[in-house]
């Protein structure tokens, strides 16, 4: 009775329900199919020379997989130089933010002060401000202090513009949190920072890894702020690194792929693992388009 | 407790940092490209003060009302595209199984780089090797178009990749949203004798209805501010058919040099965007808030 009463419900008869399930699976399959074939596509690509790309059919298999593809890239050009600035940018990028987001969350819901809420509306607003309006102003800012072409004007950046959704994401759990294990602490004589440390810390831990994938996703992907504060090859990230490096090999495939390839294997390396979280962090963080 | 907690020394300790930051990084930058617009300026020399003039010069600049133009609608197709987002996550909450993978694989293009989806997308627009006139071709089509080199099909070339990048992103959202409505409304109805598209558009659409409010300012502020992909694949050409606000308003500055009248370029952006954001919400005000499960 249960399960009838849970499926599509037109249709009356069993076969009819057959054929409904059908129809309701081949539509998801195709939108399935549009969203995962372009990269397939460019996994395959990757894979060839041009002379297959130009003439196998586009979803063929080539006759032998070029990896070696992938390893002419990463040694040519520096896309060894921009994975690793990608890495160690988008890590303490994304740590600095979850710390200080940590912080300024138990600070807001914890702690009693005045200004709580004015600070709490002021992170809030921050999130409808766009990228795009800062940025001339950002640039000569950093250009007086000296930190263009610094990863720094990229770190603090990224830190600023992803502060508002990861404590935004933060405050419902912190919210959430019992306070009688607070409570018995500070009788107990704790201070502040251990409290905050050693115990509201570890039980956060949840929802640090969801703000931390967040993060680190966007942080990965970031392209406009890399574009305008870096100029020199060393200190650029994948996103521009990649868009230079194909700007100088638009002729050659295989090598345009594997260099695609290289750029997004992390990313989905991390979703085959963490998609639940993912999912979570991105349905959470959804204000930020 | 209340005096342990509201130790003053150790509150600013935890709140100025990820505030000062926001101040000097978000707000005054804010305040300072409002500024930078009153002047004529090339980013290094001194500044001029002039005034209102860039903010009078952009309200009768056609190439910056084109730009406008263009990006209203990718505006409009954006909100298009939430009908076929809901339709599918429609097909998605009707409790069949697997569709929690699904909708992961939906969201995969939504977490790649917009750099990298723009690159991928400019072969498979590829004039003669790629994937979409290499179709076109093998089914009879004997000259299919240069799709991102004709100024009349350059814009609608660029919204698939748009819809395709952000599918999973609003599928996702609708989902939970319509996972949310009780199971014992659609039974009642379906005892009602009412079929699967009454209980869709009649019990289903209006009880996700604040959902979509917000959905549909995401989209419209979203593509506003629309940039990335844009400036990879076409860099708003050719001759300026593909150009949206934020390109004009990087070009403005980083390559002509005139940052006065790109900062006043993007101060209106921000403008425009606060006050979409706030039309929307005013005319569709949210009555509660909204639960993802």
């Amino acid at each position: 009775m249960r399960s009838e009463a849970l499926s599509p419900s037109v249709f009356k008869s069993k076969a009819g329900l057959k054929i409904g399930y059908g129809v309701l699976y081949a539509v998801l399959t195709i939108v399935a199919a549009l969203q995962l074939l372009p990269l397939v596509w460019l996994f395959l690509f990757s894979l060839k020379n041009n002379q297959e790309v130009f003439n196998l059919p586009p979803l063929s298999l080539p006759t032998h997989f070029r990896w070696e593809n992938y390893e002419k890239v990463w040694s040519a050009g520096n896309i060894s130089v921009y994975f690793l600035n990608s890495v160690w940018i988008t890590v303490a990028a994304s740590a600095l933010t979850i710390i200080l987001g940590s912080l300024t969350t138990f600070a807001m819901t914890r702690m009693k002060w005045k200004g709580s809420s004015l600070a709490l509306g002021l992170f809030m607003v921050a999130m409808m401000i766009p990228v795009h309006s800062t940025l001339i102003p950002l640039f000569s800012i950093f250009n007086k202090v000296g930190l263009t072409d610094n990863p720094l004007s990229l770190i603090l950046s990224y830190v600023a513009f992803n502060m508002p959704i990861t404590i935004m994401i933060m405050l419902g759990f912190y919210y959430a949190l019992p306070r009688e294990v607070e409570e018995a602490a500070v009788m107990d004589g704790c201070s502040v920072n251990r409290l905050f440390f050693q115990i509201v810390l570890p039980m956060t831990s949840s929802v640090i890894a969801t703000t931390g994938i967040i993060n680190m996703i966007y942080n990965w992907n970031e392209f406009i702020f890399v574009n305008t504060f870096i100029s020199s090859d060393s200190h650029k990230t994948l996103t521009v690194g990649v868009q230079n490096f194909i700007g100088q090999y638009t002729t050659d495939w295989g090598s345009i792929g594997a260099t695609l390839m290289i750029s997004i294997l992390p990313i989905l390396v991390m979703f085959l693992f963490l998609s639940n979280r993912i999912v979570e962090g991105i349905a959470a963080g959804s204000v930020k388009g | 407790m209340d005096k342990v907690m509201s130790n003053k020394k150790i509150i600013a300790l935890y709140v100025l940092p990820a505030l000062l930051l926001i101040m000097a990084i978000v707000y005054i930058p804010i305040v300072l490209t409002a500024y930078y617009g009153l002047n004529q300026w090339n980013g290094i020399g001194r500044m001029k003060f002039i005034g209102l003039d860039n903010y009078a010069a952009l309200l009768t600049d056609g190439t910056f009302w084109k730009s406008a133009w263009h990006s209203l609608l990718l505006a409009v197709f954006s909100c298009a595209s939430l009908i076929i987002y809901l339709a599918v996550a429609m097909v998605l909450a009707t409790r069949i199984k697997g569709a929690n993978l699904f909708r992961k694989i939906y969201l995969i293009p939504m977490l790649l780089s917009s750099v990298a989806i723009a690159q991928l997308w400019l072969r498979i627009y590829h004039p003669t090797n790629g994937i979409v006139n290499s179709v076109l071709e093998s089914i009879g089509v004997a000259n299919p178009p240069a799709w991102l080199s004709e100024p009349k099909l350059v814009l609608f070339a660029l919204f698939i990749p748009i819809l395709w990048q952000y599918a999973g992103f609003y599928i996702l959202i609708y989902y939970a949203a319509l996972k949310n409505i009780p199971a014992s409304l659609e039974e009642a109805a379906k005892i009602d004798g009412a079929s699967a598209l009454q209980i869709a558009w009649k019990i289903k659409l209006p009880l996700a209805m604040e959902v979509i409010k917000v959905t549909v300012v995401l989209a419209v502020v979203g593509s506003l501010k629309y940039f990335d992909l844009i400036y990879v694949m076409t860099d708003g050409g050719p001759n300026g058919s593909s150009e949206v606000m934020a390109s004009y308003m990087y070009h403005t500055a980083f390559r002509a040099y005139d940052f006065g009248y790109g900062s006043a370029t993007g101060f209106f952006l921000l403008v425009i965007c606060l006050i979409v954001t706030w039309v929307i919400r005013k005319i569709t005000a949210a009555k509660e808030t909204i639960q993802y499960s």
